[in-house]
């Protein structure tokens, strides 16, 4: 009956998106074309992986601040090695992306697990540490369109059956999501632990173990969101993204990923990241200046987490008999 | 009952830093029977099973499972090796389905995925066999506690243990759910299983167990047949002394009305509660875990905003909208969960105790420490609370002196009503003797009691009159003299058949429980 209600919610989601969608339409027919469609999804792609990696480690009760500085910084390192090499092939940037990538996550997880700190001191931290270390890589300067290689800025142009290659990239990440989420014993264990810790431990689940692997995913897919990312703005440097983990994680939280872990699923999580693309698409295209277009996202943010939380809440018990069940 | 040894632990130590939580046990668990292991919190029951579940590793000692000996290195390795512990309180994920909670942590998997239909499939064979009545794909969350406990043990079962370790499994469950319980054990045993069985109250060893094994201070102080066995006996092994009352005598007589409840309503969780209290009298709240009595209770408070009503105390109208209110009116609540609403873990049992009228002592501005500790000694002293000193952590303490410091805190403010929410809940004998009396204490010195409690004894012994409580509404009341144990639970679980609220038709789970064991 539960889980009715909760795929309730993720519709309600749906066809609030939908009004939005068709509001906007409705004073801008250009909004509902294919094309500004298109634009909407490519542009959330690179969001849409962040959201899975961000939604695994939420799960666990955790979070992970440093994905944004993560993939600023892998980012830098594909330019950088791009530059240097320029016969290297897209296939071994990507893999040293995600490998980048999930090194740095799997230092937060080492971080977390071993001293037993609370993730979002140590996730701070590493925020800034990475952040400073792409300062150091490329010397505070910046790499521009001409230095970057070809295949790192080629790849986000690519067309495949119809589809730009970044949501491909989305799709397949999501589809992965939702396959080790629900049909792999560590996915259906990172629920167990996030919803309750202490019993996870009773029944056997290697809890430092997983926590060290969500961290790790979490990394890798920043790592390539870090590739995609610098080849879709065809430019890297120290500020890239800066600011953008908080947009991942309330893309999840819209999406109904609990801060307080346990609860939240691939589809939630995915229309949460359509509900900010269509949210910033649609704002200038009213004409929204945008000074207040950062605010009135910041405020939509709010209101629906304050929504979610109330929904949670009514959810209480009910003792009395209601009228007509006892018969 | 078969004469094999099935585990055996022996010389088992165990220490915590200085404390010494288990020094030499020894014990023998054959297959098909029932042990029961009894003694004081603080004895060491809790230790033992986290020893035997691999929860925590032991320092000393052997474990020997079907002659083989065994270390588990975690709670993984003693799974494996076939020991099962079910949880006084449910160790379960509530956002997760029945049949992942039957197999969390060992997943059936078809190569590298997981295997839904067949876990599905066998929870549900599992729970059918245990009569439960909810499917394997429910979630946890929607289902009452007596249902989870049966999900509990349908991990158990499903996992074919060779040594089942039920601690305290009935703290949560109603009279009716405790005797289907019973069932479940006996079947248990009957298949070869050796059970373990932790608990509090003596007519369940007497009903249940086959053997005993009492410890104390850490050691194994006696064993032997539950049938060559007195419950004097077994209390004065479990204490080391003679505890020949545990009910005081409350001669305390009724005076004047000190608060009056008109009325009192929620939308979804009870209606029209009405009572009166006089000076110096105990009410007791008896009904089914679930009946809506802590809820009425939060709402004189004023922590259940939904609730209205007339609540009247010392003649001066009380419209609580926040705790503040109420104590201020002279209410005291002591609430049911002990360490989630009444004290704070990380704080030294003096810190606790003057948390709630933290005001008075100050010195202008500042606290003054000289004032608190004075309090804390006073408390200290007149409820007996066991601690080292009074900058220990309330963690540090056992489950009944935690209790203690939780009510010491509230006595700290003088009030004139007091209200315990399942004092004794979980604690055991020693301490409960002690908050009996406590409460005698309390009322012969003039203050009022409401008593929640689901535990019939407790009520009929201690209160002026009894409120019987079922699905949110007030259903009966009986003084004292007019009391029997039979109607007071038949009012509690609908089985009066009289009365304008008595639902006969209610989709209720006591109803059923109570009708297959009365057969």
């Amino acid at each position: 009956m539960k889980s009715l209600l909760h795929i309730r919610r993720e519709w309600l989601l749906l066809a609030i998106i939908a009004v939005i969608a068709l509001a906007v339409g409705a004073r801008a027919p250009v909004f509902l074309t294919l094309r500004n469609g298109m634009d909407i999804a490519n542009d959330s792609a690179i969001l849409a992986i962040l959201v899975m990696g961000q939604m695994v480690v939420l799960l666990t009760r955790g979070i992970d601040l440093s994905v944004a500085s993560n993939l600023a910084l892998t980012g830098m390192v594909c330019a950088l090695i791009g530059k240097a090499f320029p016969g290297v092939s897209i296939v071994v940037l990507i893999a040293l992306a995600v490998a980048v990538g999930a090194l740095l996550g799997s230092i937060n997880g080492w971080l977390i697990t071993g001293f037993n700190l609370p993730p979002i001191v140590v996730t701070l931290g590493t925020l800034s540490a990475y952040r400073g270390a792409i300062f150091v890589a490329s010397k505070g300067a910046w790499i521009s369109d001409q230095d970057i290689h070809d295949s790192i800025k080629g790849l986000p142009r690519e067309v495949w059956l119809g589809l730009p290659a970044l949501v491909w990239f989305a799709i397949v990440v999501l589809v992965a999501s939702s396959v080790f989420l629900k049909l792999r014993k560590e996915g259906r264990e990172i629920y167990a632990l996030g919803g309750n810790p202490h019993a996870a431990t009773y029944v056997g689940i290697p809890m430092q173990r997983r926590l060290r692997l969500v961290y790790t995913l979490s990394g890798a897919l920043a790592g390539l969101a870090g590739l995609l990312w610098v080849g879709r703005y065809s430019i890297a440097y120290t500020e890239l993204a800066a600011g953008f983990e908080l947009t991942v994680v309330a893309a999840c939280v819209i999406g109904g990923v609990s801060i307080g872990g346990g609860v939240g699923t691939v589809l939630g999580a995915g229309l949460g990241v359509l509900f900010i693309g269509v949210v910033n698409g649609a704002l200038p295209v009213i004409q929204v200046s945008p000074f207040w277009q950062q605010a009135i996202s910041g405020a939509v943010i709010l209101i629906s987490v304050a929504v979610n939380a109330r929904s949670e809440r009514r959810a209480g018990r009910q003792i009395l008999e209601r009228q007509g069940a006892a018969a | 009952m078969s004469e094999q040894v099935l585990l055996a632990l022996s010389g088992v130590h165990k220490s915590y830093g200085a404390t010494r939580a288990l020094r030499g046990v020894d014990l023998e668990l054959h297959a098909g029977e029932v042990l029961a292991l009894v003694g004081e919190n603080g004895a060491g029951k809790s230790t033992l099973v986290k020893m035997l579940t691999g929860v925590v590793p032991m320092d000393e000692g052997a474990i020997t499972l079907q002659g083989k000996p065994q270390r588990f290195a975690n709670a993984q390795a003693s799974q494996a090796a076939g020991i099962l512990a079910v949880h006084q309180e449910t160790v379960m994920f509530e956002e997760l389905s029945v049949a992942e909670n039957i197999f969390v942590g060992r997943h059936l998997m078809r190569g590298p995925f997981i295997d839904w239909a067949s876990m599905n499939a066998q929870s549900q064979t599992v729970l059918e066999n245990i009569g439960a009545r909810f499917t394997a794909t429910t979630l946890v969350k929607d289902l009452s506690l007596a249902e989870r406990h049966l999900v509990e043990i349908a991990r158990a079962l499903s996992q074919q243990a060779l040594v089942v370790i039920l601690d305290e499994p009935t703290a949560a469950l109603s009279q009716a759910e405790i005797r289907d319980f019973y069932g479940i054990v006996r079947k248990l045993r009957d298949q070869g299983v050796g059970i373990i069985f932790i608990t509090h109250k003596f007519d369940e060893i007497f009903a249940v167990a086959d053997r005993y094994l009492v410890l104390r201070d850490g050691a194994a102080v006696g064993s032997g047949r539950i049938a060559d066995a007195t419950e004097q006996e077994l209390v004065r092994l479990m204490a080391g002394r003679e505890i020949d009352q545990i009910y005081p005598h409350i001669d305390s007589v009724p005076g004047a009305e000190v608060m009056a409840v008109k009325n009192l309503s929620h939308p979804t969780e009870f209606n029209n509660i009405h009572f009166n209290l006089r000076r110096g009298e105990i009410l007791g709240f008896y009904g089914l875990v679930g009946a809506g009595r802590s809820e009425a209770m939060l709402a004189i408070m004023g922590l259940n905003p939904q609730a209205s009503g007339d609540i009247t105390v010392m003649g001066q109208k009380l419209n609580a909208t926040r705790p503040g209110d109420a104590i201020a009116a002279g209410i005291a609540y002591v609430p049911e969960e002990r360490q989630r609403q009444g004290g704070i873990l990380s704080f030294s049992v003096q810190d606790n105790i003057s948390l709630a009228g933290l005001s008075r002592f100050a010195n202008g501005p500042w606290l003054s420490a000289l004032k608190e500790s004075e309090l804390c000694k006073r408390m200290t002293e007149r409820l007996r609370i066991k601690t080292a000193s009074p900058h220990t952590l309330l963690s540090g303490l056992s489950g009944g002196n935690q209790q203690k410091v939780v009510i010491a805190k509230w006595l700290g403010l003088d009030p004139k009503i007091v209200i315990l929410d399942e004092p004794t809940k979980g604690i055991d004998v020693g301490a409960k003797q002690a908050v009996y009396h406590l409460i005698a204490d309390m009322v012969k010195e003039g203050l009022s009691v409401i008593l929640v409690s689901s535990e019939l004894p407790e009520v009929m012994n201690l209160a002026h009159r009894v409120i019987v409580m079922r699905h949110g509404l007030q259903v009966a009341e009986f003084a004292r003299e007019g009391v029997h144990a039979e109607t007071i639970v038949a009012a509690a679980s609908g089985l009066d058949g009289s009365g304008e609220h008595a639902h006969a038709a209610a989709p209720s789970i006591a109803t059923p429980h109570l009708a297959g064991a009365a057969a």
